[in-house]
């Protein structure tokens, strides 16, 4: 049961070599979907069996014992993100083949989404930081290739900027590596907690703030996150989906791991702060802005600062918060991004200038779009109050109350800034072109509305189901906060 | 640990900072890859004792094989990096004619729209956004 933990990971990378070799793009379609999906099923096995038994799942590999094998832990959160991101990759896997854009024809579009996937998963089930550092680079180097892979001006211009700025990312959390090991003799997330907890304190704050500077810039947070709107807009819409979707929430994950087993609970005023000036600045940052996928990338870095703010709370009601706001953001910012494709393919551009009347021509395409946008500002009963009113209450409890109200402007001005795409995009006057305005929207390309629908689905499924999967982040959020359960897990002593 | 080492990797970090900060897209790429040395060797002295040859078998003042092997895992990414980065510069010489790493276009015409802004004391129309 136990090397069960590294088939998802495996899969999608095997499948990628074997599609190098098949060029055919049948065969790689088919063959992407069977990697995608057998590796959902592995997922949701492993999700499972933790979820019943309240035991972490290791695998070492090579057999070594304790911590001289690179193992790939799978407790609750690891499982639960590991299925939430098998299952968008699945999604938005559908999405890219009806969309049938330039890139998609590409020989190397699925090898690398299928590494991309691979690395993702790698991220998530990691057992010690190095592993983490090679899973970053195997993501990070597939989404360099996917955000560029048609080599136009833009994609050049925009991919530079984001490829410097994580290459520097990466130098950054190696060096952290590296002076971890130095300080403690371990990369090992089961040897870690004890050996930091021995180390002096200004060692530690320094190990911990060059790990939060790492971890920080994937994330997107405060004062790092200025290459995100810059660069996820020129990538294809089914990139740009999976790129805010999942990328960034794994930057969020390792700051989870982080701030709850590396290091417990330190730090978390800077923490408190930067979540605010994320929300903040991330919000005002999309008000300003004239282009769908801009506004749509400016809310990645505003809602990743209500994450960071549930994490700079502490304790478990805080981290449970945090741990359903991540599993609620995930569809509701995927399916965001599916309706700009959508629009985009439709009308050639994302502009909100020359966008409008959608809500007249396509009233379906309108609840699509009005669903994860009102969730995402969150207006209930939808996922997203839910996620809200939880990390909200938790900081009420805990007294943050300048931050709290910072969270709920915010969240207004969220709702002002989905208002603007509305009114631009959905309201007025539908183009005169009537080639355009005859033709059915959604119809025109069946499997991206029904990928898109599939993710509204699930989000609206979130909320449904919300009272179980909160009662399942606060399970998640107690396994994680137990440091001696995690160590003892993992041991397996 | 000596002296020599931290001035090496202080004259590797100062020069690879300085190079980052450039704005010609060659000069970046050099620039990661003399920080990449850096890291490595900030690896290498932070983390490995001098000794013998850690060979199976053998007996007596071993060095530590793990910062060794990660440094190996780190030299060969830096390498596909760099590698990757050289490509776009090269992908951005035919396209541009120059290897400048350029500003954001959207976010130049809202700092534009600002200032005719302050200028003017009016209000954005819609239509100035259009490029």
């Amino acid at each position: 049961m136990t090397s069960l933990v590294v088939l998802p990971v495996l899969i999608p990378l095997c499948a990628a070599a074997v599609m190098l070799i098949l060029r055919s793009p049948m065969w790689q379609r088919v063959l992407s979907f069977v990697a995608l999906l057998s590796s959902l099923a592995v997922a949701i096995a492993v999700l499972v069996e933790v979820w019943t038994d309240d035991e972490i799942l290791v695998t070492r590999l090579g057999g070594w014992p304790g911590s001289f094998a690179i193992s790939m832990v799978a407790d609750r959160l690891a499982a639960v993100l590991v299925v939430v991101a098998l299952g968008v990759t699945s999604t938005v896997l559908i999405f890219a083949i009806g969309q049938r854009s330039r890139d998609e024809q590409s020989p190397f579009y699925h090898p690398v989404y299928m590494v991309m996937t691979a690395g993702i998963v790698q991220a998530f089930l990691a057992g010690d930081l190095f592993n983490l550092f090679v899973a970053f680079e195997i993501l990070l180097m597939a989404s360099y290739v996917l955000l560029t892979l048609e080599g136009t001006r833009e994609q050049i211009r925009s991919g530079t900027t984001y490829v410097v700025l994580n290459v520097i990312e990466s130098l950054v959390l190696v060096v952290a590596v590296g002076l971890i090991f130095g300080a403690t003799g371990t990369v090992n997330f089961a040897e870690l907690p004890a050996r930091l907890a021995e180390l002096p304190d200004g060692v530690r704050n320094g190990l911990q703030l060059l790990l939060l500077v790492a971890f920080g810039i994937k994330a997107a947070v405060f004062p790092l996150f200025f290459w995100l709107p810059d660069s996820y807009p020129t990538a294809p819409s089914s990139a740009s989906a999976v790129f805010a979707g999942l990328l960034t929430k794994v930057g969020v994950y390792c700051l989870i791991r982080v701030q709850t087993l590396l290091f417990p609970g330190e730090m978390r005023g800077l923490v408190l702060v930067v979540g605010a000036l994320t929300m903040l600045v991330g919000v005002i940052g999309a008000i300003s802005q004239q282009d769908m996928k801009r506004i749509l990338s400016f809310h990645i870095v505003s809602q990743i600062g209500y994450m960071v703010f549930g994490l700079g709370i502490g304790g478990t009601a805080a981290i449970a918060a945090t741990i359903f706001y991540l599993i609620h953001h995930i569809p509701v910012k995927t399916s965001l991004f599916l309706v700009e494709g959508i629009i985009e393919r439709d009308s050639g551009s994302s502009s909100l200038a020359s966008v409008s009347g959608l809500a007249r021509r396509s009233p379906m395409l309108a609840m699509l779009f009005l669903v994860p946008a009102l969730s995402l500002a969150g207006l209930p009963p939808l996922s997203g109050f839910l996620a809200k009113f939880a990390i909200v209450r938790a900081g009420l409890d805990d007294g943050h109350y300048v931050v709290v109200t910072v969270a709920l402007v915010v969240s207004l001005l969220t709702l002002v800034s989905m208002v603007k795409i509305w009114v631009g995009a959905f309201w007025g006057e539908p183009s005169n072109d009537r080639d355009i305005s005859q033709a059915n929207i959604l119809l025109a390309s069946p499997s991206m509305s029904v990928a898109t629908g599939m993710m509204v689905a699930l989000s609206i499924a979130i909320a449904i189901g919300a009272g179980p999967l909160y009662e399942f982040a606060g399970d998640a959020a107690r396994q994680v906060l137990d440091v001696g359960g995690y160590v003892v897990g993992v041991r397996g002593s | 640990m000596s002296v020599w080492e931290f001035a090496v990797i202080a004259v590797l970090f100062g020069v690879g900072a300085y190079m980052v900060t450039e704005r010609s897209l060659t000069r970046i790429a050099l620039g990661v890859g003399v920080l990449g040395n850096g890291v490595n060797v900030v690896i290498i002295t932070a983390g490995s004792n001098t000794g013998e040859a850690p060979i199976l078998g053998r007996t007596g003042d071993l060095t530590d094989p793990l910062p060794q092997a990660l440094v190996l895992t780190a030299i060969v990414i830096g390498f596909a990096l760099l590698t990757f980065l050289m490509t776009l510069a090269w992908r951005n010489w035919t396209l541009t004619h120059d290897d400048e790493v350029e500003d954001d276009v959207e976010d130049r015409m809202i700092a534009s729209r600002a200032e005719r802004m302050d200028k003017s004391g009016d209000q954005p129309h819609h239509e100035d956004v259009v490029p």
